[in-house]
């Protein structure tokens, strides 16, 4: 008996050693993350709804590319920090990068939300159709309901240590899908339009529209972080309680 | 440009304006979310922390009352 609450004593230190610097780091970090994301976001939206101009064959339909582009970016990257993140707490069983993992779930799955009813807003007007089955616009769906899936791992098994390595196993395997998303218009037929900013060559995009998004893109990402940080401090006082509430219970 | 020109956004309102109503709504509403979890597990944690200090080792003893 001894012996075990000196093991999960010393457990118990092990897993908020880390945690309780990133507590204090992110506490004065978070004002700071919270202004720039509304600046940009602020900038971003009115560039791109009042100071760019009309696409000479989109029309006004291209100001949808302001949200829809930043928040696909942010679908995928969100996947690949949750995927990373289980990839360093499978391996180095640190405690930060199940809890980021975690907490990046959600977000990356609003954006992928986003991403694609935007997508289907734009669709509509430019291809004449609200949803086509190719392949990006199906990897796309696949990336949502990989976050759905590990997202309902994450609630259904109630032990965390468990449960993270379960579903960090789910986002492994699910990465797979990053790489398809990306390269689906260049190796399938599509309706989807192929990269115009990460391309070779450079982006082949007007700077008088590349300007809004890209700072509507680092909007969206400061979102993004801002956001991961407070959840991941959220998920680090949920763990402490639960920790609480089991030596209150005697267990 | 005149207010209802740029409401009409070329004749593609119906598609522009839900397009950022839907994202506005989507990251407000997580955002409130994440902050609201964030009270609730604060205030839990708090509450537990303080029952500890105030009543030290009182746990362990209503736990086996027999002893």
């Amino acid at each position: 008996m001894a012996g075990m609450s000196e093991l999960t004593a010393s457990q118990r230190f092990q897993a908020f050693a880390n945690p309780a610097r990133f507590m204090a780091l992110s506490d004065r970090l978070l004002p700071f993350c919270v202004v720039v994301t509304a600046l940009l976001l602020a900038a971003g939206l009115y560039l791109s709804l009042f100071d760019s101009p009309a696409d000479y064959q989109q029309g006004e339909t291209v100001r949808i590319m302001y949200i829809h582009v930043p928040s696909a970016w942010l679908a995928m990257f969100g996947y690949m920090v949750m995927a990373g993140s289980s990839a360093v707490a499978l391996v180095f069983r640190h405690p930060l990068a199940d809890i980021a993992a975690k907490s990046a779930a959600p977000i990356g799955a609003a954006f992928t939300f986003l991403a694609l009813v935007t997508g289907s807003l734009w669709g509509r007007p430019m291809w004449g159709t609200w949803w086509v089955w190719d392949a990006r616009l199906t990897s796309m769906l696949i990336l949502f309901f990989l976050y759905l899936g590990y997202m309902a791992l994450w609630a259904t098994i109630e032990e965390p240590v468990r449960a993270g390595r379960a579903a960090a196993v789910l986002a492994l395997v699910g990465s797979i899908n990053v790489p398809i998303i990306h390269y689906s218009v260049v190796w399938w037929n599509t309706l989807h339009q192929p990269a115009s900013v990460f391309r070779i060559g450079g982006p082949a995009i007007a700077t008088s529209m590349l300007m809004p998004l890209l700072i509507m893109a680092l909007g969206f990402t400061l979102f993004f972080v801002t956001l991961l940080l407070l959840r991941m401090r959220t998920e680090i006082l949920r763990r402490r309680v639960r920790v609480l509430r089991l030596a209150r219970t005697g267990r | 440009m005149s207010m209802a020109a740029f409401f009409d956004m070329g004749g593609y309102a119906a598609f522009i304006w839900p397009a950022y109503g839907l994202a506005a709504i989507v990251m407000i509403g997580l955002a409130l979310q994440s902050v609201a979890d964030f009270r609730t597990q604060r205030k839990l944690a708090r509450e537990l922390e303080a029952g500890k200090a105030a009543r030290p080792r009182a746990p362990a003893r209503n736990a086996n009352p027999e002893v």
